[in-house]
């Protein structure tokens, strides 16, 4: 379990959640509710709804039937504000998505200063002193292309976290990283869950997702077909289309 | 648990119906505020203007019914010039313009006087008013009395070609430098010669990246064909020129701009239309 007790109270919640593309289904009807340092795991094959779940939640795609709460507050609501939301919420992409054009230490302290209103120098001590911690002092000052793709994803990472976040949305985070490399994200993750961040991770790090998560959750096209603690899940898991994934990705 | 093959036919929520009437109010609230504030511009324009001292005079000598319909055939006939100098120019421009690109795309010591030449002929060409142009070549290159007379709308022709090449080039080099080295590599890789990777691979992806600019320069070139009417030709701006000595009435220019108008409204909407196709491609799904 989380090393931080969670006092229960939910942090993002989707109810009935429903995505369309075209005339494909990839949600259908999706419960999921997360609380607070709790670590949950989505697993599933390609085009199971992972990522898409993810991006719902974060307001990047609009449900199309179906609600999500972020701490009580209706997301889906028309009337919301989708940039305030977003602000509550850390995402960290597939492809680390820095902004090529600015500084590590830039782009970490862009929204905390741009959106939250930080002053610049809070903004820049908080990130340097995060940077520092996790052994990325040095690499402040460079930019994004002057670094490793699992110094970028780390970094990637910070940026998300840096306002902490309510809740950290992390989608396939290792998939773009050469093996080696895979270890020092992972590091960071285990560290934050340590910290006691809620989080939502898409991955297919099987090994990983049994040794980090509070729970793991197996979507199949676009439903959640089983969830339980990950013991549970990967050494008796129950539903036969479990079975079937988990014998083809054996971890 | 969920059984997976239990599916039926989805049919919206009441909550999701009643978010989307909810985004519908929205917007059709943002259309009626965005059409009644136009409405307000355009009336303070235009009770601002009629109420000038001058308007009536104005009226006369700009927006005379009479003379219009009066110029109306005399500047169509000048505009056919104007339409059939913008396909060829633009025919040519087309291929001038690819020539001098793939020119300064050349790679290698070998073609440096090559790549030379194509940079200094964008350079000095961009730099030239075309007005200086169109009296350089319209009335200089005649002048050296080694080609058989031509109608000046041709040497009008040549000069816009020559100016416009320069442009389109600088802007095809743009794109072709955006296509990704990898795309290069990939196509090297499978044994395309350096000319085959320009035509099959750098050049149709090139293009597609720079479609908006390529428009504006077609649009901008639309109107600039007006300008060969200083060389003689009578096309649509000569045309209401010879109305308005006639009449003392400005009026035929104006009729003049409103078919420049009239021409490139279509291209400036085509334009837009593929630019929003393009984007549509590119970014797929997504709400931001």
């Amino acid at each position: 379990m989380s090393p931080v007790p969670s006092d229960g109270a939910v942090v993002i919640e989707a109810r009935g959640v429903r995505k369309r593309f075209g005339d494909h289904d990839v949600l259908r009807g999706l419960d999921l509710a997360v609380v607070r340092h709790e670590v949950v795991v989505l697993i599933g094959a390609s085009g199971s709804g992972k990522s898409t779940l993810l991006k719902t939640m974060n307001l990047i795609e609009r449900v199309d039937d179906g609600q999500i709460f972020l701490s009580g507050d209706d997301i889906t609501d028309p009337r919301a504000d989708a940039d305030s939301i977003r602000a509550r919420i850390g995402v960290v992409f597939q492809h680390f998505n820095l902004f090529p054009h600015l500084t590590v230490l830039e782009n970490i302290t862009l929204a905390a200063r741009k959106v939250h209103g930080w002053r610049a120098p809070d903004a820049r001590a908080r990130a340097l002193e995060l940077l520092e911690t996790l052994g990325l002092g040095a690499k402040a000052g460079e930019y994004p292309d002057r670094l490793s793709g699992g110094q970028q994803q780390r970094v990637a990472i910070v940026r998300a976290i840096l306002t902490e976040p309510e809740v950290l949305l992390l989608d396939e985070i290792t998939s773009a990283l050469d093996p080696q490399l895979v270890g020092e994200v992972l590091d960071l993750v285990r560290e934050l869950k340590r910290r006691g961040t809620t989080i939502v991770m898409a991955t297919h790090e099987m090994s990983f997702a049994r040794e980090v998560a509070d729970r793991v959750v197996f979507l199949k096209e676009g439903v959640l077909v089983e969830q339980g603690p990950p013991e549970q899940l990967f050494d008796a898991p129950q539903h036969p289309a479990t079975v079937e994934f988990l014998s083809r990705v054996r971890h | 648990m969920t059984n997976l093959s239990a599916e039926t036919a989805w049919q919206p929520s009441e909550l999701e119906l009643s978010r989307r009437a909810l985004r519908r109010r929205a917007t059709t609230r943002s259309v009626l505020i965005a059409f009644l504030s136009s409405l307000v511009l355009v009336a303070v324009v235009v009770i601002v203007v009629v109420n000038t001292p001058g308007w009536t005079v104005v009226q006369q000598t700009f927006f005379n019914p009479k003379i219009a319909l009066q110029s109306i055939g005399p500047v169509f006939q000048g505009l056919l010039t104007n339409l059939l100098v913008l396909v060829i120019a633009a025919i040519g421009v087309a291929v001038l313009g690819t020539l001098l690109a793939t020119l300064r795309s050349l790679r290698g010591p070998v073609f440096f006087p090559l790549r030379a030449l194509a940079a200094a002929y964008t350079d000095f060409f961009r730099g030239v008013p075309l007005l200086i142009v169109l009296y350089l070549i319209g009335y200089g290159i005649p002048a050296l009395m080694i080609f058989p007379r031509m109608p000046p709308a041709f040497w009008g022709t040549i000069a816009i070609i020559v100016t416009y090449s320069a442009y389109v080039a600088e802007v095809l080099r743009a794109g072709m430098e955006a296509v990704h080295p990898s795309q290069r590599v990939a196509a090297r890789s499978l044994g395309l010669s350096h000319a085959q990777t320009l035509r099959i691979v750098v050049i149709p992806q090139g293009v597609r990246k720079v479609v908006p600019a390529l428009m504006n320069d077609f649009v901008s070139m639309q109107k600039d064909v007006g300008l060969i009417s200083v060389l003689g030709v009578i096309d649509a701006v000569r045309a209401a020129q010879l109305q308005v000595a006639d009449t003392y009435n400005y009026t035929p220019y104006v009729v003049a701009g409103l078919f420049f108008i009239a021409l490139s409204w279509p291209m400036i909407r085509f334009t837009d239309a593929v630019t929003a196709r393009l984007n549509r491609r590119e970014q797929a799904g997504g709400v931001v």
